[in-house]
């Protein structure tokens, strides 16, 4: 039972990183239809902007909480311009080409950013020291001790505080309506005044962001991150949209929680060599059942 | 051109510079480094400088360019120049094309690394062939191709290695173990659209690679199999002395001993193996099932009216491209002699389906040219090793967004009911 509960708070803190990213590729799912390989990699960046300036905070020796929230603006920021540079650059031009172009051209920018953090980065993988320590212990008297770390707490109640401030935007500003109308019909929302291109900027710009976080997690959470780091985490979070049901919002973040307990599980208590294959057998058999996801919209056919 | 025009171009440029100081800043302007215990950063601004002014005069010379409104122009009417002629002459050039590669081992400039460099390229246009049925004609949209192509090689490897059978009989072996995993594969999937369809056979491609890494009893983990025997020219072997009682290909024929025979001999083995894959999809899209992938492509629903079954139709489209995968895995296999689940990752179907997207979907020879291009390039660009992949997704980004529809756009049905009426 208590190795269950640990398992459960490793599994949502996990699923919390892979909901952030999920967002994004339901985001940009949902408004222009295409699957943005390159997210992933944008994630790779968050982390090594994170990672740069948590070197760079480290030295001046400010207190932890200040760093905490000047290396996420920071790491937001930069890596919000990586994602509005990769839609300028890759996928705007093609808006309105056939399917699967902006497939391709995003597999193309995917393979450039991982490749050019490569050559500027170095191939090795970068260790970072551990910021955070200690955490909270349960179950004190039983045989196996509950631990949940402070950065676990940190790392969830960020995710639920960025989670709500996301959710407002999207549902009660203009800006999250424009998004919301783009999404129905880009044609007859550009003829009511908006500007589409600019709301679809701002979509990139607030995925990107939101995978800089988890990024900034991922380096806090595992203390190593690399250049390729970005293509599993990505394809992950891309499951996890899915199994969602791609488009929808909830959706994203519900299937980050269910492929990271889904993994986290696998791993405890089957094999930990399979804990990948768990979640892609999960998402080939959710898709059986439920060909959108859980909270997809189903697919309706018109001649 | 106006002088307010330059001023707006100007302040543009700087703009661009500021975005390029914020993407190339931190990445590239703080490289981190490992000394010791802890990560140190050394600033290499230099670098940045150069980039950024790079990005603000490029921007510059294209604005003033489009304010002349010439923007491109050149590029445009070369690439449609150049794909009229292609698309008129694709007939002539599919012939020269394979007259060249026959005689291409021969041509007096041919060496080892032009020949290594053209089998390459053959395996990758016979995989983009493959695809080129499940994704071009079928439509069905395939990312975890590698799958296939690593059934094929690690089943030609384990027979091989373990009943010592020759390449002859092993390769339509892992023709049909690929092909049935294509129809493993495609069942689940076969209510799917679009990129439900695409996440899922990623995903498949995926638990492949991570069950051949760790399926250590029959596939030797990460460590991969090796001294996976070679081809023989029809029980000939290429050794310079064989064993004993055995003539080897250079006795036999009363040659000088080369080690170009057996390269030459594998060149000429995928040049038939992806003419066969070739021809195969010319005669099927003929056929009936050929071109109720067509139709399928274009419309399911009216596919389901006409009668035509879907389950059926998408079945074989994926167990026949994957069976064509299969034997290039085999002959990737022997080629090798030594296999590993790192030959067979993500960015190999990525490379794939660029090459059948690029290339123009559904049309044969541009999946050719797509092949002799992408590989080129990351050839050309060999010297500068970190370099190569950077170029290899800059011309997949750039050939996308300059020629959406492919080198060659083949979207044409392969029949029509009344013939072609123009």
């Amino acid at each position: 039972m208590e190795y269950f509960i640990q398992q459960l708070v490793n599994g949502i803190t996990l699923g919390s990183i892979y909901g952030l990213i999920a967002i994004g590729y339901t985001m940009v799912y949902g408004i222009i239809g295409m699957i943005n390989f390159a997210h992933g990699d944008i994630f790779m960046i968050g982390a090594f902007v994170a990672l740069i300036s948590f070197i760079i905070f480290g030295l001046t020796g400010v207190a932890l909480p200040i760093i905490l929230l000047l290396v996420l603006l920071i790491a937001m920021l930069f890596t919000a311009c990586y994602g509005w540079t990769v839609e300028k650059l890759a996928y705007k031009p093609l808006r309105g080409s056939f399917r699967l172009a902006p497939l391709i051209s995003a597999l193309g920018m995917s393979i450039v950013l991982q490749n050019y953090v490569q050559v500027s980065q170095g191939a090795r993988v970068k260790p970072m020291q551990p910021l955070f320590s200690g955490g909270l212990e349960f179950f004190k008297n039983s045989e196996f001790i509950v631990t949940v770390s402070y950065l676990q707490i940190f790392i969830v109640v960020l995710t639920i505080i960025l989670m709500g401030i996301f959710t407002y935007l999207i549902t009660k500003t203009d800006l999250g309506r424009a998004q919301r109308a783009c999404e129905q019909d880009r044609t007859m929302t550009a003829l009511l005044g908006i500007n589409v291109d600019r709301t679809i900027s701002i979509t990139f710009i607030i995925g990107s962001s939101l995978a800089s976080v988890a990024g900034m997690m991922f380096v806090l959470y595992y203390g190593v991150i690399d250049f390729y780091i970005g293509f599993l985490a990505g394809i992950k979070a891309f499951t996890a949209a899915v199994l969602g049901g791609i488009g929808s919002l909830p959706g994203a973040m519900l299937g980050g929680l269910l492929i990271g307990l889904i993994e986290t599980f696998w791993a405890g208590y089957v094999s930990l060599e399979y804990k990948d294959v768990a979640a892609f057998s999960v998402l080939i058999v959710v898709l059986i059942f439920f060909p959108t996801g859980f909270l997809g919209k189903p697919d309706i056919e018109k001649v | 051109m106006e002088k307010k025009d330059i001023i707006q171009s100007f302040k543009d440029s700087l703009f661009t510079g500021l975005i390029a100081l914020a993407l190339f800043g931190p990445i590239v302007g703080l490289r981190t480094v490992s000394k010791g215990e802890g990560l140190f950063i050394t600033p290499q601004w230099g670098v940045v400088f150069l980039l950024v002014g790079l990005c603000i005069l490029g921007r510059f010379l294209i604005n003033i360019n489009s304010a002349r409104r010439t923007e491109f122009k050149i590029f445009s009417t070369l690439s449609s120049k150049f794909s009229s002629i292609t698309e008129d002459k694709a007939k002539h050039f599919a012939i020269t094309g394979i007259l060249f590669a026959v005689v291409f081992p021969f041509l007096p400039f041919t060496d080892r690394y032009f020949m290594d460099v053209a089998i390459m390229i053959l395996t990758y246009i016979m995989l983009g062939w493959g695809l080129n049925i499940v994704v071009g004609l079928a439509g069905l949209l395939d990312l975890g191709y590698v799958a296939f192509y690593a059934v094929g090689a690690y089943s030609y490897a384990l027979i091989a290695t373990t009943f010592g059978w020759s390449f002859w009989i092993c390769l339509p072996l892992a023709g049909v173990f690929a092909a049935f995993f294509g129809i493993l594969l495609g069942f689940p999937v076969l209510r799917l659209r679009g990129d439900y369809l695409a996440i899922v056979t990623l995903g498949f491609g995926e638990i492949i690679r991570i069950i051949l890494i760790n399926w250590y009893e029959v596939t030797n983990g990460p460590d991969g199999i090796t001294g996976i025997p070679r081809p023989s020219f029809f029980g000939l072997p290429f050794k310079r002395s064989p064993d004993e009682g055995e003539t080897s290909f250079h006795l036999f024929f009363n040659l000088e001993y080369s080690t170009m025979h057996r390269i030459i001999f594998l060149y000429y083995l995928i040049l038939v193996l992806a003419l066969i894959t070739n021809y195969f999809t010319l005669k099927i899209r003929k056929l009936p099932v050929g071109r109720a992938w067509e139709a399928l492509r274009e419309d399911e629903i009216a596919c389901k009216s006409l009668g035509v079954n879907p389950t059926n139709t998408k079945l074989t489209a994926f167990a026949i491209g994957a069976m064509f995968g299969g034997f290039a895995g085999s002959f990737f296999a022997t080629r090798q002699a030594f296999i590993s689940p790192e030959s067979f990752t993500f960015i190999e179907s990525a490379i794939i389906v660029a090459i059948v997207v690029l290339g123009g979907m559904g049309s044969q020879t541009g999946v050719v040219l797509a092949s002799i291009f992408l590989i080129g390039i990351t050839e050309m660009f060999r010297d500068l090793e970190q370099f190569r992949m950077i170029a290899f997704g800059g011309a997949m980004v750039l050939i996308m967004v300059f020629k959406p529809k492919g080198i060659l756009a083949n979207r044409k049905p392969t029949i029509l009911m009344h013939g072609d009426k123009k």
